[in-house]
């Protein structure tokens, strides 16, 4: 096979992987604030895409336009759920949060599953079929779109977490809990604003990645495992490492189906977060956990 | 000091357990059929769900991905039988084996590389996953396509191909559901057990005390791999049928470890009870499904899942514990080791 197909098929398992990281950024972002693992991230990606997908079909209303209000909606879920569910549960041992966002997972897979059935949905944007031309390459439009809109919401995300009051208040009860509370930071609701984050964060791939695969409610679990094993490649609870783990393992998969079967792409997926975990358990740009 | 099965129970604690047995050993000369299947799940899942606590419930480690120990255990004892006509009372010497060699595997690679937490889980996820889609594209056991035993013929038991009715298995499941009982009872009054649970509560108090930790971490993810691949086995010839997309599922784990987290972890009584709360309840909500006349894939589960939703908000230590105190079956011991709590 020449060489471009290689190059051809890394460059589209790249943009796909900076969506990946982007859903992988939310559950880093809850991690390394809250200490709580939320097990319902993929479900909650699937709601979101859900959502696009009923907006797209009923006003013909454009994902990539949408991920703002749909980010909205999955920030408001977020908050209301770290407010009213987990906060009870941020001192239980991690089975008892396990199990907690397990059921939370198992209502939202089969609300949608009520609602939306068991079908694959999509969405046929006007620019689907469009291509770049780029010297040897041919790229997907909606590919470049929906990888430069996953960068446009990290780098929002990096600039808030940096610049802004709030942003620091944040990291500053994900650096020291109890020297939060010693200088009166309202915890509670930082870490309600830290979920509602996160769930904008997986709100906005997730009207992204409607542009790249069909939908069913099964995919919410499959993405929760996906977004582990990114973080963990890259590092649980920091933010580039979400980024870079998304790409790496974007790439991974899109030259293992290309390689060897598409179907036992994942597994070349799980073969590097079992490498990751005996080599550099802390994640390639993670720090040692204390 | 060495404490018999019923030490430090009040005296009903026994005579209970004995109703209890007595209740399950006669159970299928009233039962029918549809109710002797719901009873082999129900003890499969204690069985199982026994097997985790031991790593979970006692030793403190969390393995979310135990559908790697079924799905081994079910299909090395289903190859040997259909493959080479292997007996599975052979086979599942072998299944136990291969499991165990995989949880060794596990355990050496992540406690001797410090992995551990939430960590440990998803190494423990990745495994599970992985022999899930290695399977599925192993065509010398069906590949993706399924792995089929020949179906039994009803008419005669054979216990020693494990072919009959379903009366069999229940029993074949309540001896394993009782011996696992037996053994972690046995357990977690052994010195091993008391390592465990020193381990549990504090690895770093526990080391300092001497305790090799990585050792008896090993101890109980080997013990507990072993023991899920015989519910494994048990799995393959009830069934006749294995899908590794079923049998090395993710939810397959989940569902596994309900059981004892429902019913109280690193407790004895918590995974029976759990298992049977839970596959009492999904059976009666299939049953009020119909009777409504419902028929939406999704409804049940989305009941089933604000039913733990309520049982993890308002019983934080599980069913049990709480139970046990309601009845008065608190173990009091003499001062002495073991834990003040209630696991009779």
């Amino acid at each position: 096979m020449p060489v471009e197909i290689y190059l051809n098929v890394a460059v589209s398992g790249l943009l796909t992987g900076l969506v990946y990281g982007l859903m992988a950024l939310g559950l880093s972002v809850i991690f390394g604030v809250v200490r709580v693992v939320n097990f319902a991230h993929g479900e909650m990606m699937t709601i979101a895409m859900y959502l696009a997908i009923a907006l797209f079909s009923a006003y013909r209303l454009d994902p990539l336009v949408m991920l703002v209000p749909i980010a909205a909606v999955l920030f408001a879920l977020g908050y209301v759920m770290q407010l009213g569910l987990i906060n009870p549960f941020i001192n239980r041992p991690e089975h008892s949060q396990f199990m907690l966002l397990v059921a939370v997972a198992l209502i939202m897979v089969n609300g949608l599953l009520i609602i939306f059935g068991p079908d694959a949905q999509t969405v046929q944007t006007r620019y689907a079929f469009d291509s770049f031309l780029v010297g040897p390459l041919i790229v997907d439009a909606t590919k470049v779109y929906a990888g430069a809109a996953a960068v446009a919401v990290a780098a929002g995300l990096f600039a808030f977490f940096r610049f802004t009051l709030t942003g620091k208040a944040i990291r500053a009860c994900a650096d020291n809990y109890a020297g939060a509370l010693v200088v009166g930071l309202d915890v509670k609701r930082l870490y309600a604003l830290t979920f509602g984050i996160g769930a904008a964060c997986v709100g906005a791939a997730g009207s992204i990645m409607v542009l790249l695969v069909d939908v069913t409610p099964p995919l919410g679990p499959a993405y929760t495992l996906l977004a582990f094993v990114i973080v963990i490649t890259g590092g649980l609870g920091s933010m580039p490492g979400a980024l870079l783990g998304g790409v790496l393992i974007g790439i991974t998969e899109a030259l293992g189906g290309l390689l060897f079967t598409p179907s036992a792409k994942s597994m070349f997926t799980f073969a590097i977060l079992v490498l990751v975990l005996l080599f550099r358990p802390q994640g390639i740009l993670g720090r040692r956990a204390s | 000091m060495k404490i018999g099965l019923t030490e430090g129970l009040p005296r009903r604690g026994p005579a209970l357990l004995a109703a209890l047995l007595v209740l399950l050993l006669l159970a299928p000369l009233v039962a029918n059929d549809y109710l002797i299947t719901v009873l082999v799940l129900i003890l499969y899942f204690a069985y199982v769900g026994q097997a985790w606590n031991i790593m979970m419930g006692f030793a403190g480690q969390l393995s979310l991905g135990h559908a790697l120990y079924v799905g081994l255990g079910a299909y090395t004892s289903a190859a040997l039988y259909v493959h080479f006509g292997i007996s599975p009372w052979l086979g599942l010497l072998a299944a136990m084996a291969i499991a165990a060699a995989a949880g060794a595997v596990i355990g050496f690679l992540a406690f001797r590389f410090g992995v551990a937490g939430v960590y440990f889980a998803i190494l423990t996820i990745a495994f599970a996953e992985f022999a899930r889609i290695g399977f599925d594209h192993w065509r010398w056991l069906g590949g993706s396509g399924g792995f089929f035993l020949p179906v039994a013929n009803y008419t005669r038991n054979d216990l020693l191909s494990l072919r009959g009715s379903p009366t069999m298995f229940y029993y074949l499941a309540l001896a394993m559901t009782a011996g696992a009982f037996v053994l972690c009872h046995a357990l977690l009054r052994s010195g091993v057990g008391y390592r465990w649970q020193a381990i549990r509560e504090s690895p770093e108090a526990a080391q300092a005390l001497g305790i090799d930790i990585f050792r008896y971490r090993m101890y109980a993810v080997v013990l507990s791999a072993a023991m899920t691949s015989l519910g494994g086995v048990l799995f393959a010839f009830y069934y006749n049928n294995l899908f590794p997309e079923q049998v090395f599922h993710i939810s397959r784990s989940i569902e596994l470890i309900l059981g004892p987290i429902i019913g109280g972890i690193g407790t004895l009584f918590g995974p029976i009870i759990g298992a049977f709360l839970l596959t009492a309840l999904a059976e009666t909500l299939g049953e009020a499904m119909r009777a409504f006349g419902i028929d939406i894939p999704g409804v049940k589960q989305v009941f089933y899942g604000f039913c733990l939703l309520l049982v993890v908000m308002f019983l934080p230590e599980g069913v049990w514990p709480p139970l046990a105190r309601r009845l008065g079956l608190e173990r009091r011991l003499p001062a002495g080791p073991g834990r003040a709590g209630a696991e009779p």
